[in-house]
């Protein structure tokens, strides 16, 4: 037996002793552990299991035993989400610290930052969000305003932030700030990170069309960061950056998958029924078809390029899987609306109301869909 | 499932691209259209392709064939879009080696299968009888008559028929249980045979496709093909691996034809700039991309389920052909449009890409019917 069956077996008999029956069970929005200091939570299952697999360094597999992972191989951790998957586990915990800014900590920050954040963010004590956007950049970004002045031993940070998701809830922000205004756009901008509960800091939730607020302003005035929290070299920003960037848009990409809710399939057939094995709506039953091919080809293509990607890192398509996959999931709700049809309008009692609402905003978050195809035709496609 | 080509099949690929580019390509296509004894594909191409063995590919060993993988024909099929070749092997050494081989007649097997291999024989598939692909539609049918049978009916948009050496007609038979409905069969015939007349259709790819006649011809049950399965499952998989190799097809002409436009994109200027740096000709050639790396997936994807006869492979294959058709016709018509004027003359290779995809798309089923096909099969 090669070492990989071994870790599969182990992974498997591990997961089948550890893992909470009702943490097996379909998940809500609700119901996602995003950690934290003010995480309160949901059940003992939800602290047992966030507890048992962060202490085997699961949460985060491929990071270093030191830094909180458990220094698990490409190949052990695809055979560790395939097991996670088999048994329908939910994420032990989520959010923008494992997925985002602590990869990009473990690729440029320091010893000290490494030691500092990793661990904490792998156990789920610390809840993180991203300060990118500002009220004058949001599609050039790099057009960012929010000054840092440097003093030496630490920097004064003013400006704003917005579209910060969670911003009130996170304990910490990972947060792009200009500090170099002699220079080129993209050449004065540092990623620095700071405590939410820094004097100066102030956070105002934004109400959208869905009635959520899942989005923050952030503002920032006269804000103290410690010289040692840059991500990388001062200035040097942009390529962290464009890094997060990628691996957001990656997550981004995987939209329009949520093994929650029933598939538009069942949805349709339940509302307009079948005559001899034919949905009961021609236009509607094409418009689905062609919805479902084009979802099937868009999880093929990601399945696709990760394998074609896993020796390489990062690829060059996840701007193309982003703009695809909301695109997608954009169409799903407005199919979805055809068939529920006026129920659907329902504000209360309808999630279909909401969901097609916040759809709205799947091609503008993270990029776009206009600036991702930018990215394809220049940097792809070679037009300039 | 491995969604990512291995040594081998990338080899076949590079292997196919290489030869295509040097003996193919539209400028021989061009010649083709204008040799007035043009037999609707290129005899030199053929042979070719014959030495290089590709016809006995998915022949079985036991035949003289090297048992090859449909994904690695698959390879081949896409190069054949990217390079416009003209030759049989879709429908004599895909679909007629894919047809003899899944037979339990081993008199045919043994007798065809060989020949293929050796590039000695060529066939036609004879199945649609409506304009507008339909294969419910079967009215040519097989009466018995004094112990043998006689065989009398109309095909429409057989390719190849005007050079087969013999046809597979798929036909209509009294069912063997009293009172059921006519079962389909498979009837090979000589295309010597009398009673057959043929008349050949040149098309706008410059290809022929027949229409054939049958008027009592003699048929033997020798001549009827055997299978293991119904011959109505056999249809649907023979169509199944036709629309799959057609994607295949279709996806390699969509990418030379975005790949020609790209590189005009990158060489026009007007008001003083090259028109590729235009934000409105940047998003569609994005977006563009961007369909035709989803297309990439589901061919492979589709390639992989022939292999592994996968049991949803109609669903597969008609969603692989649906997505493909419709990519290779935004991919040619939208080259056509981003040549702009020049992309309307003949002495620009686009058009030629056009033409060749819409013949493809109709083959066997559009975008439309495959679309229809494939809610059908996913219950629906």
């Amino acid at each position: 037996m090669t070492n990989l069956s071994l870790f599969r077996e182990s992974t498997r008999s591990w997961l089948a002793d550890n893992c909470p029956k009702s943490m097996r069970e379909p998940m809500l929005e609700k119901d996602i552990c995003r950690g934290g200091r003010n995480h309160i939570f949901q059940s003992n299952d939800q602290k047992i299991w966030l507890d048992r697999m962060a202490s085997k360094g699961w949460t985060a597999p491929t990071w270093p035993i030191e830094f909180g992972g458990a220094g698990l191989c490409k190949e052990q951790a695809k055979v560790l989400r395939e097991e996670l998957i088999a048994i329908e586990a939910r994420p032990p915990v989520s959010g923008m610290g494992i997925s985002m800014i602590g990869p990009a900590i473990l690729e440029f920050g320091s010893e000290t930052l490494k030691k500092q954040h990793l661990p904490a963010m792998a156990r789920g004590e610390i809840r993180w969000c991203q300060g990118y956007s500002e009220p004058n950049s949001g599609s050039d970004l790099a057009g960012l305003q929010t000054k840092a002045e440097n003093f030496g031993d630490h920097l004064i940070v003013n400006g704003q932030k917005v579209w910060t998701s969670y911003g009130d809830d996170a304990d910490w922000m990972f947060c792009l700030v200009r500090t170099n205004t002699d220079v080129g756009k993209h050449s004065g901008i540092s990623l620095v990170l700071f405590d939410m509960e820094t004097k100066g800091v102030t956070t105002r939730p934004i109400q959208l069309i869905s009635g959520t607020s899942q989005f923050c302003e952030t503002y920032l005035d006269d804000v103290r960061v410690e010289i040692d929290q840059i991500v990388g070299e001062i200035d040097a920003g942009w390529t962290v950056a464009k890094y997060l960037l990628t691996h957001e848009r990656e997550a981004l990409g995987k939209m329009g998958s949520s093994p929650v809710e029933r598939s538009i399939k069942e949805q349709a057939i339940t509302c307009l029924d079948l005559t001899n094995g034919r949905l009961n709506d021609e236009v509607i039953r094409k418009e689905l078809i062609d919805w479902e091919i084009d979802y099937f080809c868009h999880q093929l293509t990601s399945e696709r390029v990760n394998a074609e990607i896993a020796s390489s890192g990062v690829g060059n398509t996840s701007a193309m899987l982003k703009y695809y996959g909301t695109e997608l999931n954009k169409r799903k709700y407005e199919l979805l609306i055809s068939i529920h049809g006026s129920e659907s309008m329902h504000w209360e009692d309808n999630p279909v109301s909401r969901q097609w609402l916040r759809s709205k905003g799947n091609s503008i978050e993270g990029g776009t869909s206009e600036i991702q195809l930018n990215i394809i035709a220049k940097r792809i496609l070679g037009l300039g | 499932m491995n969604l990512v080509l291995n040594e081998e099949e990338t080899m076949i690929k590079d292997a196919a691209n290489d030869f295509l580019f040097e003996n193919a390509g539209p400028d021989h296509l061009r010649n083709l259209r204008d040799d007035p004894d043009s037999k609707g594909f290129s005899v030199s191409l053929w042979g070719q392709m014959i030495d290089l063995g590709w016809p006995s590919l998915l022949v079985p060993e036991e035949f003289g064939g090297l048992d090859f993988s449909n994904v690695g024909m698959g390879q081949i099929m896409q190069q054949v879009g990217c390079h416009l070749a003209t030759s049989p092997l879709l429908i004599t050494g895909i679909l007629g080696v894919t047809l003899l081989k899944n037979s339990s007649s081993n008199h045919w097997k043994a007798k065809i299968l060989p020949l293929i291999a050796q590039g000695k024989t060529k066939m036609a598939i004879a199945i649609d009888e409506t304009s507008r692909h339909d294969p419910q539609v079967i009215q040519t049918k097989l009466t018995p008559k004094a112990g043998e049978y006689v065989l009398n009916g109309t095909k429409l948009n057989v390719v190849d028929g005007q050079v087969a050496d013999s046809f597979i007609v798929i036909a209509k038979i009294p069912s063997e249980k009293p009172k059921e409905t006519d079962d389909i069969c498979f009837v090979i015939v000589d295309s010597n045979q009398q009673g057959i007349s043929v008349k050949n259709n040149l098309l706008i790819d410059s290809r022929k496709t027949s229409s054939l006649i049958f008027s009592d011809v003699k048929v033997t049950d020798k001549q009827i093909l055997k299978f293991n399965e119904s011959s109505e499952s056999i249809l649907q998989k023979l169509l199944s691996t036709a629309n799959i190799y057609l994607s295949a097809e279709l996806l390699g002409i969509a990418e030379k034809a975005f790949e020609l436009t790209m590189q005009y994109l990158k060489t026009r200027s007007q008001f003083g700039v090259k028109i590729g740096s235009f934000q409105a000709l940047q998003h569609r050639s994005a977006n563009l991309w961007a369909e035709i790396e989803l297309g990439k997936s589901i061919v492979l994807k589709a390639l992989r389920s022939l292999d592994e006869m996968d049991q949803d492979i109609n669903k597969i294959a008609s969603m692989a052909k649906a997505k493909t058709s419709k990519i290779a016709e935004n991919a040619t018509n939208e080259g056509i449009q981003m040549h702009g004027g020049i992309g309307m003359t003949d002495e620009f290779y686009i058009g030629f890409y056009l033409k060749r995809a819409k013949v493809s798309q109709l083959l066997f089923g559009d975008w439309k019917y495959h679309l229809d096909r494939a809610a059908y099969l996913s219950g629906y």
